[in-house]
Order: C-alpha cells, then sequence, then structure tokens
C-alpha cells in the first residue's frame, strides 16, 4: 500500500481555543477513514487544515510525501489535487449547476470550455443528476445540491477526497441518496477521509475509524472493533449516548 | 445638496439567490389601507378628495398666494423658460453618463483593493480605506471648486482647463467613494464559505473574487447603487459654479434677467420627472430582493 496522506503532530488554535492538540493519522491510497467524535471535537478543523484552507500552528501534513505544510508551498496547487465537500454544500447561486461543476476545470485545469462542459455533463449524468444541469442550485432538493457539490469536487480529479459532516444539513429523507454516492466512489477506490455522525454508515463504508475527542484521536481501528468493543472509556461513552439516542 | 447614503449593510445569510421562485405575491405598502374592501375605497376616495380639496382652497385663499403665484408658478416664463432649460439639462445628462460609467469602475476598483487580504496588501488597504474616507468628508462643492478653478490655474502643460472635464472628474472623485463602500458592503454580505469552497476548488484568490464573489456582490448592491447615482445626478447642477452652461445655470440666466423664480421650478419639475421614476425602480428592486430573501428562507 502507498501512503496518500500523512499527519504529524498537528496542532491547532484559534485564539487562545486549542482544537487540534497533536493529532497523527495516516491515509493510505484507496482507504476510507472515517472521523467520528462530538461536535467540537476537531473533526472539521482537521479537514480543513489539510486542504490547507486553516493555518497550521505546528506540525506536518504531506499528500504522496510531499510537505505541503513547508514554506513556499503553492497552496492553489495542493487544494487542486485535494477535493472538500462542506456541510452547508456551499454552491455558487449565481451559475448553473454546469457552471458550478465546470467552473475549475475551464479556470484552474484551463480545459476547454466544451471539454469541462463535456466532461461535466458526463460526471452529472453518472450521479443521476444529467436533467439538472441547467438549473440553478436553488430549485435542487438538499440532497441533490449536495450530489451536486460532490461532482464538483470530483471534477477536478482529487488524489483525496475530504468529506465534512455532508449530510448534517439535510433531512433524513435525503440522507440515503448522498451516502449512496459515496458508497459508490469508496467502492472505485476513491481515498476519502470522511467527518460523519452517521454511524451505521461509517461501519458500512470505512476501513478504519478514528474517534476524535477534544482534539486528539483517542482511538482508531476497524469499525467493527471500535463499534462493538471499543477499548477507550470516552469512545464508549460516546458510542453510548450514540445508541441511547437512537442514531445506530 | 444631497448627500447620498454613505453605509449600506445587508442582513447576512440566505443563500442570496438570484432566482425567485414562483409565487410571494406583492408586498409594496398600499397606499389604500389593508382592507380592499368596496366601501373603504371609497370612503378612501372621499377622503382623499375633501382633504387634498380643502388644502388648496386654503392655499389658494391665503393671503400671500397671488405673489406666490406670479413668482414661482407664473405660467407665461414656465412656457418661455423651460424649453431652454430642456436644451442646457441635455448637458447634465452628459455630465452624469459619463461620470456614472466612471463611477462603476472606478469605485469597484477601489472596493477590491480594500477588499484584498492578507498583509501584504495592508498599504493598498490603507490607500484605498483613506481615500474613502477622505472623499466622503469633503462637501461636493469644494472638491468641484478646487479641481475645477485650482487646476486649471495651474497653467501646467498636458492638464486640460475644460471645466466640463473638471466637473466630470470631481464627481467621479467623490461619488466613487460612495459607491466604492457600497460594492464593498455587497463583497462583504457574501459569506465566507463561498470563498472556502472557490479556494478549495483551486481558484486563486483573484479567481475566487472575480467569478464566485463578484458577481454576486453587484448583484446584490445594485439598487443603493442605484440610490448614490439619484444623488450625483442631482449634484450634476453643482457644476453650474463653474460656469458650465447646463440646466441650473440656464435657470440662473433666466431668473437674473427676469426677476421670476418660475425657471428653478420648471428645473426642479425636470429633476423630478427624471429621478422618480429611478426613485420608483430602486423601491420594486429592493422589495423584489426581500421576497427573495423571504423566500430563500423557507427553503
Amino acid at each position: 500500500m502507498t501512503e496518500s496522506v500523512r499527519i504529524e503532530a498537528l496542532q491547532k488554535s484559534f485564539d487562545d481555543l486549542a482544537v487540534l492538540k497533536g493529532i497523527d493519522l495516516v491515509v493510505q491510497k484507496h482507504e476510507v477513514v472515517c472521523l467520528i467524535g462530538a461536535s467540537g471535537s476537531g473533526k472539521s478543523t482537521l479537514l480543513r487544515c489539510i486542504d490547507l484552507l486553516e493555518p497550521i500552528d505546528a506540525g506536518r501534513i504531506s499528500i504522496d510525501g510531499i510537505d505541503i505544510t513547508a514554506r513556499g508551498t503553492d497552496h492553489d496547487a495542493v487544494r487542486r489535487r485535494i477535493g472538500i465537500v462542506f456541510q452547508s454544500f456551499n454552491l455558487f447561486p449565481h451559475m448553473t449547476v454546469l457552471q458550478n461543476v465546470a467552473l475549475a476545470p475551464v479556470k484552474v485545469l484551463k480545459q476547454s470550455r466544451d471539454r469541462a462542459a463535456e466532461r461535466s455533463r458526463e460526471l452529472l449524468e453518472r450521479f443521476g443528476l444529467a436533467d439538472k444541469a441547467d438549473e440553478y442550485p436553488d430549485r435542487l432538493s438538499g440532497g441533490q445540491q449536495q450530489r451536486v457539490a460532490i461532482v464538483r469536487a470530483l471534477a477536478m480529479d482529487p488524489d483525496v477526497l475530504l468529506l465534512d459532516e455532508i449530510t448534517s444539513a439535510l433531512d433524513p429523507e435525503l440522507v440515503a441518496e448522498v451516502l449512496d454516492v459515496i458508497r459508490e466512489l469508496a467502492a472505485q477506490g476513491m481515498t476519502m477521509v470522511i467527518a460523519t455522525h452517521e454511524m451505521a454508515f461509517a461501519r458500512d463504508v470505512a476501513h478504519r475509524v478514528c474517534f476524535l475527542d477534544d482534539g486528539r484521536i483517542l482511538e482508531e481501528g476497524p469499525p467493527d472493533r471500535i463499534f462493538s468493543e471499543p477499548t477507550n472509556e470516552r469512545t464508549r461513552r460516546f458510542l453510548d449516548r450514540i445508541i441511547a439516542a437512537g442514531r445506530m | 445638496m444631497a448627500e447620498p447614503s454613505p453605509e449600506v449593510s445587508f442582513p447576512k445569510g440566505g443563500p442570496g439567490d438570484p432566482r425567485v421562485p414562483p409565487g410571494g405575491g406583492s408586498r409594496r405598502p398600499r397606499i389604500l389601507g389593508g382592507d380592499a374592501s368596496q366601501r373603504n375605497v371609497w370612503i378612501a376616495v372621499a377622503s382623499t378628495v375633501i382633504f387634498f380639496g380643502f388644502l388648496t382652497i386654503v392655499i389658494v385663499r391665503s393671503p400671500g398666494w397671488p405673489e406666490v403665484k406670479q413668482s414661482f408658478f407664473n405660467g407665461q416664463e414656465f412656457k418661455e423658460s423651460f424649453p431652454l432649460i430642456l436644451r442646457k439639462f441635455v448637458r447634465n445628462i452628459q455630465i452624469f453618463c459619463v461620470a456614472e460609467v466612471m463611477v462603476l469602475a472606478f469605485a469597484l476598483f477601489l472596493a477590491v483593493l480594500r477588499s484584498l487580504p492578507g498583509p501584504v496588501f495592508t498599504p493598498l488597504r490603507i490607500l484605498s480605506g483613506a481615500y474613502t474616507d477622505l472623499f466622503r468628508g469633503i462637501p461636493t462643492i469644494l472638491v468641484i471648486f478646487l479641481l475645477g478653478y485650482g487646476m486649471p490655474a495651474l497653467n501646467l502643460q498636458g492638464i486640460p482647463d475644460s471645466d466640463f472635464f473638471w466637473a466630470i472628474f470631481a464627481l467621479v472623485l467623490v461619488y466613487s467613494a460612495y459607491v466604492a463602500e457600497v460594492y464593498r458592503a455587497g463583497i462583504q454580505s457574501i459569506h465566507g464559505s463561498q470563498t472556502a469552497a472557490a479556494r478549495s476548488l483551486g481558484l486563486s484568490r483573484w479567481q475566487s473574487m472575480r467569478y464566485v464573489i463578484l458577481p454576486q456582490a453587484v448583484r446584490r448592491v445594485i439598487p443603493p447603487l442605484l440610490n448614490d447615482f439619484i444623488g450625483l445626478q442631482k449634484d450634476s447642477a453643482l457644476v453650474a459654479f463653474l460656469g458650465v452652461t447646463e440646466g441650473f445655470q440656464q435657470a440662473t440666466i433666466i431668473q437674473q434677467s427676469d426677476f421670476n423664480f418660475t425657471p428653478f421650478v420648471a428645473l426642479a419639475l425636470v429633476y423630478i420627472v427624471f429621478t422618480i421614476p429611478q426613485a420608483r425602480l430602486v423601491d420594486r428592486m429592493i422589495a423584489r430582493d426581500q421576497r427573495r430573501r423571504q423566500a430563500g428562507a423557507t427553503l
């Protein structure tokens, strides 16, 4: 197996609030890693740091063996290779679905308009959104919008896909269509780091689950072990609360 | 002198969508009460007619009225001066049309400068901020005098001495400061998550601004922008002090020869006919915007 993402001793604070207190994590190519943990445990911040959307305070992040947190790194070039999908979709409301998807391929990858449009339509078709290509995002359901956001990230052919609680803003009946897309991507071997509250989904799709608590990875391992016999007391309590809330 | 609104703020949140879902009826405030029943309409009409009829009688029968009428609402004077003033008002139209186009571009430039992120751009941000502070603080008439009389008096080579040129130049300087603030409010009203989404796709700072932030921001600020343009159109009368023969100058000339103020009333009428449709347009756009936001909130 080859390494995709390597995170070493990563620390991040917002003013006086330490959010990440030394994270070490290695993600292999084609691996799906799920980050679980309570809100505020640092899952989202970790993903945003990997995509260089937040400057880090200490530590190192490497992609394919290259340190992306080194001085003089071209951030735009790094982000080109990393896809991220946000909880609140963040589609561009003034552009059609097709324009949303094709923007970066045209402006960043310098593909011709026709080529980018053609590829974008293919991708939309693959995820059942072909008939929405010329709609504006606010005409779409939340589930459809989130699928468009995934397609938009995929249009850049990322080496790694980061998913930041992508179903948390969705009505329950719309969650499944989005998770199905992720399952399909996992089956095709996409490298993914997924922050999620959907435990059943994490158990199902992840190769490895990491439990984050207070800015640290307290426990990690294959989903079956983490979910059925967690060794850490805090992990156990977190999972008990989830089960009590009927989320698993 | 009409000063345009210096700061315009926009409620944050909402997807700021450019498309309006169907439905959502008119929310324009109604002049005739809320209840549209036949009887109420009649009461409204009757009370309005009686009220304004009474007001008219009071005014017309008041002791000074004949003098007022003679001096301000003189029919003969109006008929003679109106075409002359209207012809010179074309000059005003030229001035504010040219100025508006230049303000649109220059103000956008200022706003973008001021919105550049990162410590490297601090001097540019300071420069742009100082500019807007300066020109929002100085009365327009002062800028017009300073440039219009001061610059040609320098007798420097290459500096134009056309009062028309300096009139436009001064208006552009002043109004760009206001409009830059309007643009900036628009840029700031676009949620940071839009920038994050753009940057995460590998777009550069400038590309994010150009393709994602600005198109949304400009769409949002069109109503307050038009508002400032109405102010600019009215301030085009100040140019008369430089000796540019435009509407106000023409009205002054007639007034001074005839000792009658009707030409000013005629000019006022021209301005009103010009600005009221624009004001209504702004109202409609704001109402549409509000509907859109409300529709967005229910999504």
